[in-house]
């Protein structure tokens, strides 16, 4: 196999492709700049105002009455606008953003059309920012993950093609011919959101179809985006940042590529819950292939042990390693999750509880969201040639976020369980069920609090950092305008 | 080597398959379900388009998030058959032997013998004439065919008349959330399907069967501890208008006990949003028995609730009249 193993810096024997020049990653780091400051700075302000939304909904539940009396904060419409500010406003631009930069250095070129992204970022910004908007209005759609009302839809896959272009271009203009893995995961990637969210689009908001049909359809897209797109954007940078950063080759490519294959064939086939109205077939190959997706996730799990040599503790020697050695083990849980759901006996007491959603922000947050962090905080630096302002506030967002996130999950795991048990006793009446969970509810709260937090503290750094690197530029450029010109320079 | 092009195929082979999985073959086999027919009983088509007000209503449901935590789909662990006593006869001491034999051979016996309900300390006593009141009612529970037809066939040879009825079981539907599991036709005409994956709150899939009262779902909304005591909904109080009364009180106004009534000379009135709310969520019924998910509804409203409840006194039907003349 002639395919590179390692994402390590350029050797000289690589020059199999047109390397007639090769490019600085300086260079390849100045040409990404100014669309990820743009992405990630934008999806930074939606991880708090995210944050903020799911306070409000998290604090519902230790007094119904707050702040009930205005439309646009009550539950049904804060809820979907904090995991659409999550999704929409964070995970996939951090996605994208880390995806063209990846791209770039491993094609080892310039990114294309990086103005023209940035614009693109807009675009997706200014379609999430109607979305939420138009859920807390009352427009949202009524599908779960898909609540941003049509148009708002329709800018925010705009924003995506816009960005996405410059991305395959990126890829198709690469000078390093020989692939990595995370190249395959990523492109694969690029064009599988188009795809679901057409189809979404156009069959659930434009040509409605009728019935259940529709509910089919929307988890479908909820698997397809959740567990595929954030698995397959997020492992890319996994396979990437874990070799790079401990200074070690990938261990397995095949295992790699195994990941890869369980995760485009298998993942693609889940979402179908167990109890759903449809064709017993439906839940039922849904839940076969949940379940065989479990070897991907063992494949992940062996991979990264491996290439760590089983030095788990090397995981701490790089703030961004502690994001996504998190993020790791977080993705291997939330599989075995996943596969457990899918065994009739536990989807029996799990369903309709607080246990599904523990998995979900399992898979959305404690992976994608951690891994993201991670990248960016290695990237953002690279881009600016700065480091961050305050590297405590860094390792302090990693404790936050990691404490936040087990504080959120166990609880709602936990309360999920007791939830699902008690749903299953008809002798139970329904208002102690709800109120069992009630506890474990409230503990949770004190979980979204460390991870707004830890977001507060993450907007803070970067946009600490990208305004001393744009004063920095301003001042010299200032200097460069107002200096005084020699006569030596005007001369013929 | 140049794997770009392969990776794309790849990719590109596993979405078509899941795509033609999940979203064309489940479109060609529901998307275009035909309204069904419902089986037992008088056949009419199932189900019907809710009316326009209803209709509003699910948009003003879709609008505020409330399948955020309701679910609309009920689920049911499997069936059992009932067999069930139709008429007595003409030959009652048989039949009360027949149905003592029968609930002595069978695990539960109170329902068989709260048929002979006057006489509970002798019911062994079977010569003497009892009421049998309630028909019809169900009182034996089988989960073979075979021992539901040898029940009927011993009751048969008495005059009595038994039926056999589908009884859907679950957790579900012992909650009173539903008498069958929810099926595709139920969706059919919704404009937005909205089957919910949280139950914070109950299921609603059957609500308005269960709670036909309009005026308990608006004084629900608007104060929802008021009816539920201890309930974590939050209020929906901007669904209301809180105005001054001009001649005489709105007839819409909520009767609000204590601290909730509003002041002198204001009343809390429905908004046409709450009005639809409210129509949607009486018009939720989800129980016509279908082909795919049969079952049996009683003509009586009682005997369906729960074969093991007490007849509450004076729901004897009239099939029971001759029953009490019978008896000296």
């Amino acid at each position: 196999m002639s395919e590179s193993s390692s994402p390590l810096e350029p050797s000289a024997a690589s020059a199999g492709g047109p390397a007639c020049c090769p490019i600085a990653p300086a260079e390849i780091d100045a040409s990404c700049r100014l669309p990820l400051v743009v992405i990630f700075l934008c999806a930074a302000v939606w991880l708090v105002l995210g944050s903020a939304f799911e306070l409000v909904a998290s604090l519902k539940f230790h007094a119904p009455g707050f702040l009930a009396d205005a439309a646009w904060l009550t539950y049904g419409r804060v809820r979907p606008a904090a995991t659409n500010c999550l999704l929409y406003g964070f995970c996939m631009p951090a996605g994208l953003g880390v995806a063209l930069w990846l791209l770039a250095r491993l094609g080892r070129t310039r990114l294309a059309g990086p103005g023209l992204a940035a614009i693109g970022a807009g675009c997706w910004n200014l379609g999430v920012a109607a979305g939420v908007g138009g859920i807390l209005a009352g427009g949202s759609t009524g599908f779960e993950n898909l609540e941003m009302p049509s148009y708002a839809a329709r800018l925010v896959f705009l924003g995506y093609l816009m960005i996405v272009v410059w991305a395959v271009l990126t890829f198709h203009h690469r000078r390093e011919r020989r692939l990595f893995v995370s190249q395959w995961f990523l492109f694969v990637a690029l064009f599988w959101f188009p795809w679901i969210g057409s189809t979404a689009d156009l069959l659930l908001l434009t040509f409605r179809v009728r019935g259940i049909a529709q509910a089919v359809i929307a988890w479908w897209y909820t698997d397809n985006l959740l567990v595929v797109w954030l698995g397959l954007v997020g492992l890319g940078a996994v396979f990437y940042f874990v070799p790079k950063l401990t200074g070690r080759e990938l261990q397995s490519r095949y295992l790699a590529l195994l990941t890869f294959w369980m995760l485009i064939l298998f993942g693609s086939w889940g979402g179908i819950p167990a109890s759903a109205p449809v064709p017993a077939w439906l839940p039922v190959s849904s839940a076969v292939a949940t379940g065989l997706g479990v070897v991907g996730v063992v494949a992940v799990a062996l991979n990264v042990y491996g290439t760590l040599d089983g030095q788990c503790s090397k995981l701490m020697s790089h703030p961004s390693l502690q994001f996504i050695g998190f993020g790791v083990v977080a993705f291997v849980i939330g599989g075995l999750m996943s596969a457990a759901g899918a065994l009739s006996e536990v989807s029996h007491v799990t369903q309709f509880t607080w246990f599904t959603v523990a998995r979900g922000l399992v898979n959305s947050y404690g992976f994608f969201v951690m891994v993201m962090f991670g990248a960016i905080y290695y990237i953002v630096p690279q881009l600016v040639g700065l480091e961050f302002p305050s590297a405590k506030l860094v390792r302090a967002h990693f404790w936050t976020a990691a404490a936040g996130s087990l504080l959120v999950v166990v609880p709602l795991a936990a309360g999920g369980i007791v939830q699902g048990f008690k749903l299953q006793d008809a002798n139970i009446p329904f208002s102690d069920v709800a109120h069992s969970t009630l506890p474990f509810l409230r503990a949770s709260t004190t979980g979204d609090l460390l991870i707004a937090l830890g977001h507060l503290m993450f907007l803070g750094n970067l946009a600490g950092l990208v305004v001393r690197y744009y004063r920095a530029r301003a001042v010299s450029a200032w200097a460069a305008a107002t200096a005084e010109i020699k006569p030596a320079e005007v001369s013929p | 080597m140049n794997y770009g092009p392969l990776v794309f195929l790849a990719a590109f082979f596993a979405l078509a398959t899941s795509w033609c999985g999940f979203v064309l073959t489940p479109q060609l086999q529901i998307g275009r379900l035909p309204q069904a027919h419902t089986v037992g009983g008088a056949a009419s088509t199932y189900p019907v388009a809710r009316p326009g007000l209803a209709q509003q209503g699910m948009e003003v449901y879709r609008a505020n998030g409330c399948a955020a935590c309701h679910s609309q789909q009920v689920g049911q662990t499997g069936t059992v058959l009932e067999i069930a006593l139709t008429e007595a006869g003409t030959n009652q001491p048989a039949t009360i032997a027949a149905l003592l034999t029968l609930a002595e051979g069978s695990t539960d016996h109170a329902p068989a013998l709260s048929l002979l309900a006057p006489v509970p300390s002798a019911p062994s006593n079977s010569t003497n004439a009892t009421i049998l009141a309630g028909l019809p009612r169900a009182f034996l529970r089988s989960s073979t065919r075979e021992a539901a037809n040898a029940a009927i066939k011993t009751l048969d040879a008495t005059s009595a008349k038994a039926q056999l009825w589908i009884v859907p079981v679950g957790p579900d539907l012992a909650r009173g959330w539903g008498e069958r599991r929810s099926v595709a036709e139920d969706y059919l005409f919704d404009r937005t399907v909205m089957p919910g994956s949280q139950r914070v709150g109950p299921d609603l899939a059957n609500l308005g069967a269960r709670l036909p009262d309009a005026n308990w779902h608006l004084r629900h909304l608007y104060a929802p501890r008021l009816e539920v005591k201890g309930s974590v909904m939050p209020p929906y109080r901007f669904l209301f208008e809180k105005r001054k009364i001009k001649d005489r009180q709105s007839p819409e106004a909520l009767a609000l006990p204590g601290d909730l009534a509003p002041g002198d000379g204001y009343e809390i009135v429905p908004t046409q949003a709450a009005q639809a709310l409210v129509a949607y969520l009486t018009d939720l019924h989800a129980d016509a028995p279908l082909f795919n998910a049969p079952m049996t509804r009683p003509a009586t409203a009682e005997a369906t609730t729960s074969t093991n409840a007490p007849a509450a006194p004076g729901t004897a039907s009239t099939n029971a009249a001759p029953t009490h003349a019978a008896a000296p």
